[in-house]
């Protein structure tokens, strides 16, 4: 193997007395896409905060090309060509691409006045690199995601990059802006630069890596050729515990439908879609972003409420015009954006649980019964194996996972037909993942009738007793999730 | 030697169960051990105790009001614009309740006080709908509408004071209790509570406190936003109204422009008190502290003739903003104790 890019050994980092690296190393070869993996707080963010010289390591040290350092500031790094490209980007939004792309240079050479022309030269040669099309005057808050991105790597390319570390960079991107991704990922490849790239998400790990490394609770649990890994023994790394295969088939289904929806349409969001769900069913719904699918369950929960079409609850036709009139029908939904939607984070855990459902546990004038509260607490807590020491922490306290416990819990405390989840294990580690399915699961086969909305494929396949397939805002298709794989699904979709 | 640092770390723990809280009982300490060195006679007499009893209640109940506000992510800047306006148009009842001797007739004070309760919430109202309605950024809502009560006042008034009420009226809301307990302050003391009660005891509570924490994941919680928006303007106007028709006692008269400085003390006392300017979090408790803090502080300011009035505006400034920066630098400090764990 040639000099390495990148060699990081036994490093150690404690934030107050926590320790997040107990002695991870990683070596990484010239022009190699090396996959680093591990569960939220697992410490992969601490060491690449640690590479890039944003925090100091506490043992251990790091080569650059052959040259070691105890410790190493932002510049050098950047110095030795290593670059960052953050979840968040780091670039100024209210700037143009073109500023965005010649601000560093133009800083690195200590200019005192700037020269638009200069500018603009600087940044067609950053995109001209990776071949990116963009209107360089366009502000860059005005670009899509995807197109944010590319700005961010061309940026990174300018420095004579030898390793660009990406951050989780696929989180906010289409399925088709993904694979835009990795051919730019590879065109660098062929040119020798090195690519490290954080993920959690099993199929981006295969198709893009060659090797890779998996970091658990702050310690290296394998560095191997991904050829070698598969989807069980991804999931065993990742987590240290086995997970038994959940595929569900709905039993105890009833004669009649729950939901019933007949030609409903939204202008602008999706037309004539029709289908029905029973009682222990779960259907998936899934489609490219912006095919339609929040828009429909938004209507069904009573916040986007339908042009035209028909909604009948046990076969009684319903108007869904407020989210007031869809609890009222017994449908809950957990949404789509945990954080921002789903829960009140600084409030307690207990409040959040309790919050749709306040009034079966006060009197009159909403005079709370505080027996029931805490009773209906502690069941969910319980129930849902909310990992807390005391319901009445924070709700910011929680992982991903057991927060979205918590939104699940918010609608279980409820007496449903219907419960529509949008991306319910979006963002949650896979442990906390496979519960939630387990749950969802158990929930059907007590007679709720259940929606999924996910772009996860193995997830609708492993969860769903039919699959509808949105595209443009019609339903394209209906599928039976056992006698259809992954890839053709995700045909389909396209 | 570990009983001392076991002490260190129990009065440490005790601090930080409720920073705000600490930090008021502190700041009161402070000022009862400055006025006893310097002034104990004059501070520490029972006069000035009934006076300040019969002061703050005017402005404590107007603060309750943006405290609630506030609690839902809002602000209600037009409680002394509600309350002036209540004033007047109360001041004007009250005299049309005298029979041909110039009596005032026996339900005329009941009458008064319910009269002015209703034009609190009804301006309340507006208040709520120009915000959950309209959607009107709060602040700008409010300050708009304590414009508008302020005109309705000066117009009604021709910029002069409603004076030359019916005695009764004065007499029996400055009244001391047991010769010493001012109504006044018996006034604030039920609203306090009433308030306290609704915050801590009921679903009302929870849901405005969850409101304020995220109004997004609260209509998806199924929370009806808009008519719990209005009902806590209405509630902040209440305790205007209730707050104004203590001024109309306290000065037997009313006028457009009456108490114009309390609007930035009660906001101050509401984020002294450790209401977050943001939503989400506030006891009642802080709220509480702070007024009587402030009182003290105000009451204790007149016996040191040197400092003039002019004075005032300064240091209630200087107050604000270096609890602001207090504030801040404690939710940051728990934002990062939250993240390392």
């Amino acid at each position: 193997m040639a000099q390495s890019v990148l060699k990081v050994v036994d490093i150690k980092k404690s934030f107050a007395g926590v320790e997040a690296l107990k002695g991870v190393s990683l070596e990484i070869a010239p022009g190699e896409i090396h996959c680093l993996a591990g569960e939220n707080g697992c410490g992969k963010s601490t060491l690449i905060k640690i590479i890039s010289g944003v925090y100091t390591a506490d043992a251990g040290y790091i080569e650059f090309g052959g040259r070691s350092y105890q410790k190493i500031t932002p510049i050098e790094a950047i110095m030795n060509g290593i670059q960052v490209i953050y979840q968040d980007f780091s670039i100024f939004p209210n700037l143009s691409v073109m500023e965005n792309l010649a601000f560093n240079t133009e800083l690195a050479d200590k200019r005192v006045l700037v020269n638009r022309k200069r500018f603009r030269k600087i940044a067609e040669e950053a995109i001209a690199k990776i071949d990116f099309k963009v209107d360089l005057d366009a502000k860059v808050k005005d670009l899509s995601v995807a197109d944010k991105q590319l700005v961010a790597i061309s940026r990174a390319l300018m420095f004579n990059a030898k390793l660009i570390i990406m951050d989780e960079p696929t989180t906010a991107l289409t399925k088709k802006e993904v694979s835009a991704l990795f051919k730019i990922i590879l065109a660098l490849k062929e040119q020798g630069i090195s690519i490290l790239f954080v993920s959690h998400k099993l199929n981006e790990v295969f198709e893009i890596s060659e090797r890779f490394t998996i970091i658990r609770s702050g310690e290296k649990i394998i560095t191997g050729n991904t050829s070698d890994l598969d989807d069980k023994k991804f999931s065993y790394y990742m987590t240290g515990r086995e997970f038994e295969d959940l595929s569900f088939t709905a039993k105890n289904v009833e004669e009649e439908p729950v939901l019933e929806v007949e030609d409903l349409s939204l202008g602008g969001c999706y037309e004539n879609v029709s289908f029905s769900l029973r009682k222990g069913e779960i259907l998936g719904i899934t489609g490219l972003l912006g095919s339609g699918r929040t828009e429909l369950a938004l209507s069904l929960f009573g916040l986007k409420k339908a042009d035209s079409g028909n909604i009948r609850i046990n076969g009684k036709e319903v108007v869904l015009d407020s989210v007031a009139a869809a609890m009222e029908n017994k449908i809950g939904y957990v949404p789509e954006d945990r954080l921002t939607e789903g829960l009140f984070l600084s409030r307690s855990i207990g409040e959040n649980i309790i919050i749709s459902d306040l009034n079966s546990l006060s009197g009159r004038a909403g005079v709370y019964d505080f027996k029931k509260k805490k009773s209906a607490i502690n069941k969910w807590v319980k129930e849902l194996a909310i990992a807390t020491p005391d319901p009445d922490n924070a709700c910011s306290t929680l992982s991903g996972g057991n927060q979205q416990r918590v939104v699940l819990a918010k609608w279980l405390a409820r007496d449903l037909d219907v419960l529509i989840l949008n991306g319910p294990t979006m963002g949650v580690d896979i442990g906390s993942k496979h519960d939630i399915h387990k749950i969802l699961q158990s929930l059907a086969e007590k007679g709720l009738g259940i929606i999924i909305i996910s772009d996860d494929l193995p997830e609708i396949l492993q969860n769903c007793s039919h699959i509808l397939i949105m595209k443009d805002g019609r339903v394209t298709a209906r599928l039976d999730p056992k006698k259809i794989r992954e890839k053709e699904l995700s045909e389909y979709m396209m | 030697m570990s009983g001392k640092t076991d002490k260190a770390s129990f009065l440490k723990k005790l601090y930080s169960r409720d920073v705000h809280i600490s930090r008021l009982l502190i700041m009161l300490a402070a000022v009862l051990i400055v006025m006893l060195l310097l002034k104990p006679e004059k501070f520490y007499s029972i006069a000035n105790f009934k006076t300040m009893a019969a002061q703050f209640p005017e402005f404590g109940i107007m603060a309750l009001g943006i405290m609630l506000c506030m609690i839902t992510g809002g602000i209600d800047l037009s409680v002394v614009g509600v309350a002036n306006f209540t004033a007047i148009s109360s001041g004007v009842v009250l005299k049309s309740m005298v029979d041909s001797n110039g009596n005032l007739l026996g339900y005329g004070i009941m009458a008064t006080l319910l009269f002015g309760i209703m034009i609190g919430a009804a301006t309340g109202f507006i208040n709520g709908l120009l915000v959950s309605k309209i959607q009107i950024p709060p602040i700008l809502a409010t300050l708009g509408s304590y414009e508008l009560f302020t005109g309705i006042g000066i117009i009604l008034t021709k910029g002069k004071a409603i004076a030359d009420l019916p005695l009764e009226y004065s007499e029996l809301i400055t009244a001391k209790l047991l010769g010493a307990i001012p109504v006044q302050l018996i006034i604030f003391v039920l609203m306090a509570c009433l308030i306290a009660f609704l915050l801590a005891r009921t679903t009302y509570g929870t849901r405005i406190y969850m409101l304020g924490t995220n109004i997004t994941a609260a209509r998806f919680s199924g929370l009806k936003t808009g008519s719990l928006l209005i009902r806590t303007y209405a509630l902040s106007g209440i305790c205007a109204a209730l707050g104004g028709l203590v001024m109309l006692a306290n000065y037997n008269s009313a006028r457009a422009d009456y108490g114009t400085v309390y609007t930035l003390q009660c906001v101050l006392i509401v984020v002294l008190g450790g209401v977050n300017p943001n939503g989400g979090h506030g006891r009642i408790s802080g709220v509480v502290l702070a007024i009587l803090v402030l009182q003290m502080l105000s009451s204790g300011l007149n016996f040191f003739p040197q400092i003039s009035n002019f004075y005032k505006s300064l240091i209630w400034g200087s107050v604000l903003l270096i609890v602001m920066v207090m504030n801040y630098s404690t939710e940051n400090k728990s934002a990062k104790r939250v993240k390392a764990a």
